[in-house]
């Protein structure tokens, strides 16, 4: 397994900038994810890793020495795409065999049949050696398709959003599976996906990328705590998180076009007008709320119910544990977790202690 | 209530089932007069073809008979005697040289009349003829089948080629390339008749094989790119960038992956180039006389001798049809899903 | 706005039984959705209702009219598709305005209602662009707003925000969860995704490989699952489903876990399972407490963040559960072995022989067994 490292990655195609000095390193053994949504330039800065694009500017190191140069067979990396991984003709065995039948590799029959059963074992598909891909579900090609990659042993995973296509149910399983596999493997793995989730769960570190530029790169809880931008904060958590203009008039903040008061926070450079930035989980209904407001909408999830609140005119996601009988139009009382509000300044930025 | 399964005799494999969207009376009488028409188009359509068959096998005074026969004795051989063998007209006392077995019916002729050695001067004989030789038409079918069958696999060949690396490559200058070979085709072929002519003339390319072989190759190259671009862009990029992450070069990549699924493109490709380079006409008749001529501009040119045979050019274009019938019917399978250009999905 | 009724409606494809028979009454001004994974016939039937595809068998009544053979632009619905399906030669304005000037309107109130339609979806900024220059959520406003437009009896919506980003989706399903609330329409929604159904849904139709599992509420279905899959399908992971021992009031798990069962059930187990027998014990993730002195034990496969909450996945031997934790508990590593207990109002038992739910005895209203 190989450490990578990417600097100041640059990427054009025709008048668009995909990638503009893309930076980041992802340690060996490490489970890396790039997050961020369509267009942001993440299956763009995998190819330039694997070697089926050639960055304009900056490099690509493996284990601290530079591969620009080399073709993506001689980088060895298993490369996982989105969809069409599989040959359609082939049978599941071919298809896991077809990376160690390479010229490049003159490995003997015996070795290969070794290595893929010993692969399909781990994947739980032994059963569908002898299958042609047509004939299989969703989960099962999809696990196929890591089958691929994992038979190589390489020196690194590159996998492009591989969960993307499959039912919700799948992708939970998945996932939990894909993150027992690389912790017991110790395999070093870039993991590009738009769903924050995935990239919650399964990361060790995450980067969060937009429009070809790094925003910010830091470990789950990093990003959910102490997201560096408003980009950032509204990317992750579901439900979104509560963004909302404020304005500062002596010691308190003014929440625009609501009843809703909180004191200023001590220790910040608090601008006169700000973003003030409240997850639905702390904003709390109780009996002896501060604030009062309007049920505009329930969602029940069993687990847990998301509540619209009205206040003023301003709209707060809350969220109640298991179910509910409080109503649309009902009027209850909340109250706001003062020590996990994000504070933000007008472009964006996060304002620190 | 709703399925009508369409098999047909000669395309195995694909049935479709039909979703009825209305399902009344009149929805259904709709249908029936659709499908009554489209049996009527194609009949229509059918109509010189078989005529023409028929007519391979008449005897000629049937052949030529007005008002035309459609029920008459058919003569299995004489058309085709008279299509592959140069004849002389016997006049009458030249004929009485013959012992009458020999000129009546030529099933006696073979049988009883030492004189006339193969069957096929019985049949001549029979029609009052001398057969003189061997006529040009065999000579002409081996150079159609020369030059076509040889263009069409160059015009495959490198149009597979060149469509693989416009699909797959950042080529500099790409959009005006394709257009330019596009152009090609947005001339009607005869207006470039005379220049080539000339330049074949002074390249002493004029009646050569290579010669027909290269124009029709190069014809056939610009829509032979374009439909391969347009069938290899459908094969997704991915099945060869996961090859080559592999450890595949660029060459096995593109014979392992690209090559079997691209069969209905070559396939849909060939019968095109194929069916343009069988039956071209302007250019064969400019460009060659004796030696490279091919079918298309040898079969109307039988019609200016004296009687005109009607039976044989019948038979001479029935066996026209017959080689492109069958590179058709051998790749029936792949034309199907490639005529719509069928997309390999998952 | 129109009642729906399905009654023993089936559907094959030559051999391939896509919906067995079912019945299904949807009241007027319902939001019920159809559930399930791809291929259990959740969409076929959307289309039957439709009159997009035959119905094999069985008939359909909207507003008491048998529709079951009428031409779908007889049976006054709306159909809202996955991939929007708007006509991308023609303006926003063109794209709403297409129903109404098939029907013959006039111009004035065509214009009229247009723009009552897309104040509503509030995309009236958008009424002069074409298709292309729409984000996915906008043109599925678009196309909703195509649907509404027409006033229909019921609107028949197919997966219409699985093509779109994560928040959009999540913006989206409130946009029409309102719509629904503001307008009363009579709405039938078909997904895969079990956290739309929950949160829409005034009545959820769980379906699996062709047949109807299960018909409630989103309550019932998350608190009274009636067999494995729906308890499997419904919840983010689904229900923990470990199959045991049961003898005198205690389940025998794997990994030398005993579970006393709560008093409660006992009479229920007894006459189910005749004494003794196999069952399966089921809680959801948020059932599970950490406790040092947790009567179960099970070993960390893996641990993952959810934002608010932590998810553990404990392994039993070869089966998987996860349990709910606060981020605050701390960090388990794989490999370590933790006790948990499970909340007894929470504890559900299926018999493995029928896959179905084992109901308590003398359950009264369900209010009761909620939670």
């Amino acid at each position: 397994m190989a450490s990578v490292e990417l600097r100041r990655i640059t990427k054009r195609f025709k008048a668009v900038t995909a990638l503009n000095g893309v930076s980041f390193d992802v340690k060996e053994g490490e489970f890396f994810v790039l997050l961020g949504p369509t267009g942001a330039g993440k299956t763009t800065t995998l190819r330039v890793i694997a070697g089926l694009e050639r960055p304009d500017q900056g490099e690509v190191l493996f284990d601290g020495e530079p591969v620009n140069h080399l073709s993506p067979s001689e980088r060895d990396v298993a490369f996982v795409f989105e969809q069409y991984s599989l040959y359609p003709s082939m049978s599941v065995y071919d298809n896991l065999a077809f990376p160690l039948r390479s010229p490049l590799r003159r490995m003997p029959e015996p070795e290969i049949r070794r290595r893929v059963q010993e692969t399909a074992e781990k994947l739980r598909i032994s059963h569908l050696l002898q299958r042609t891909t047509a004939h299989l579900s969703g989960g099962e090609m999809q696990r196929v398709s890591l089958g691929r990659a994992l038979v190589r042993d390489p020196r690194i995973f590159l996998m492009d959003e591989p969960l993307s296509n499959l039912d919700a149910k799948l992708r939970e399983a998945l996932r939990v599976e894909l993150k027992h596999l690389q912790k017991t493997e110790g395999s070093t793995t870039l993991f590009v996906t738009h769903d924050q989730i995935e990239a919650l769960t399964m990361g060790d570190r995450i980067g969060v990328l937009s429009r070809g530029h790094i925003i910010q790169i830091g470990t789950p809880e990093d990003i959910y705590d102490r997201p560096a931008t408003t980009f950032v904060a509204q990317l992750v958590g579901t439900p979104r998180i509560n963004l909302v203009e404020a304005h500062r008039e002596d010691d308190t903040l003014y929440i625009s076009d609501s009843p809703v008061r909180l004191p200023l926070p001590p220790g910040r450079d608090v601008p006169p007008t700000l973003l003030v930035g409240v997850r639905p989980e702390d904003v709390r209904i109780h009996a002896e709320g501060e604030f009062l407001a309007e049920i505009a909408l329930t969602e029940p999830l069993g687990v847990e119910t998301i509540l619209h609140l009205r206040a003023g005119k301003q709209t707060l996601l809350s969220i109640v544990p298991g179910m509910t009988d409080l109503r649309v139009k009902d009027q209850v009382r909340f109250s706001i977790l003062r020590e996990r509000l994000h504070y933000f300044r007008p472009d964006g930025t996060r304002i620190t202690g | 209530m709703g399925g009508v399964k369409a098999t047909g005799i000669f395309f195995r494999g694909t049935t479709t089932s039909i979703r009825v969207d209305k399902t009344g009376i009149r929805a259904r009488i709709g249908v029936a007069v659709r499908a009554v028409l489209a049996v009527a188009i194609a009949v229509i359509v059918l109509i010189p073809v078989v005529w023409m068959g028929l007519t391979a096998f008449k005897k000629h005074a049937d052949a030529v008979a007005v008002p035309p026969k459609v029920f008459f004795t058919p003569r299995l051989l004489d058309s085709w005697v008279f299509l592959f063998t140069d004849r002389l007209v016997l006049s009458k006392p030249m004929l009485a040289q013959y012992p009458p077995e020999c000129t009546q019916s030529w099933q006696v002729c073979l049988k009883s009349c030492p004189e006339v050695s193969r069957w096929y001067e019985c049949v001549a004989l029979e029609n009052g003829q001398l057969v003189t030789g061997p006529s040009k038409y065999l000579e002409r079918l081996r150079n159609s089948l020369i030059i076509a069958g040889c263009s069409t696999f160059l015009a495959v060949l490198l149009g597979l080629l060149a469509g693989y690396a416009f699909s797959r490559f950042e080529i500099p200058g790409k959009d005006d390339l394709l257009f330019f070979i596009l152009s090609t085709r947005m001339l009607p072929a005869v207006v470039v008749t005379i220049p080539i002519f000339l330049m074949y003339r002074r390249l002493g390319l004029h009646d050569t094989h290579f010669g027909m072989i290269l124009l029709y190759t190069v014809f056939n190259l610009s829509l032979s790119v374009w439909l391969f671009r347009g069938f290899i862009d459908e094969i997704p990029r991915e099945y060869e960038e996961a090859a080559l992450v592999d450890g595949y070069t660029r060459l096995e990549a593109f014979r392992k992956i690209v090559l079997p699924n691209a069969m209905t493109g070559i396939a849909a490709t060939t019968v095109f180039c194929l069916i343009f380079a069988w039956n071209e006409y302007a250019f064969a008749l400019m460009l060659t006389s004796e030696k490279a001529r091919t079918l298309p501009p040898f079969i109307p040119s039988m019609i200016g001798r004296g009687v005109v045979e009607w039976e044989a050019i019948a038979a001479g274009s029935l066996v026209f049809l017959i080689p492109v019938v069958i590179v058709t019917f051998a790749l029936r399978q792949y034309l199907l899903r490639g005529v719509t250009f069928g997309a390999i999905r998952q | 706005m129109a009642t729906i009724e399905l009654r023993k409606v089936e559907k094959k494809f030559g051999d391939l039984h896509a919906v067995k028979p079912m019945d299904l009454t949807i009241h007027d001004g319902e939001f019920v959705v159809l559930l399930g994974p791809s291929g259990c016939g959740k969409t076929t039937t959307l289309r039957m209702i439709s009159g997009l595809e035959t119905v094999t068998s069985g008939q359909i009544f909207i507003d008491g009219r048998d529709v079951t053979w009428a031409h779908p632009s007889d049976r006054n619905i709306a159909f809202v598709f996955q991939f929007f399906a708007l006509y991308p030669h023609m303006t926003v304005w063109q794209n709403i305005a297409f129903p109404l000037q098939s029907e013959g309107q006039a111009r004035a109130n065509i214009e009229k209602r247009v723009q009552e339609v897309a104040r509503v979806l509030r995309i009236e900024h958008l009424l002069h662009l074409r298709p292309k220059a729409l984000s996915g959520g906008d043109k599925q406003r678009v196309a909703l707003a195509r649907a509404l437009v027409r006033r229909p009896a019921a609107f028949l919506m197919d997966e219409p925000i699985g093509a779109l980003d994560a928040d959009a989706r999540e913006t989206m399903r409130a946009e029409i969860k309102r719509l629904h609330l503001a307008q009363n329409a009579t709405t039938v929604y078909v997904t895969h995704d079990q956290i739309e159904a929950m949160a829409m849904g005034d009545r959820v139709v769980v379906m699996s490989e062709a047949v109807v599992q299960q018909i409630g509420t989103p309550a019932e279905v998350y608190y009274k699952p009636a067999n494995l899959f729906v308890a499997r399908f419904i919840g983010s992971p689904g229900m923990n489903l470990v199959r045991g021992h049961y003898a005198d009031g205690i389940v025998y798990l794997p990994g030398d876990n005993r579970y006393q069962v709560p008093a409660s059930w006992r009479p229920a187990l007894q006459e189910a399972l005749g004494g003794q027998g196999e069952v399966i014990l089921g809680f959801r993730p948020e059932a599970g407490r950490l406790s040092s002195e947790g009567a179960l034990a099970a070993q960390v496969y893996a641990s993952d963040l959810h934002g608010a909450y932590t998810m553990l996945h404990l392994s039993l031997n070869d089966e998987l559960i996860h349990i709910r934790t606060e981020r605050s508990q701390g960090y388990h590593p794989i490999g370590v072995v933790v006790r948990f207990d499970i909340l007894s109002d929470m504890v559900r038992f299926f018999d493995p022989r029928t896959e179905k739910a084992i109901r308590r005895v003398g359950s009264g209203s369900p209010a009761e067994e909620v939670g």
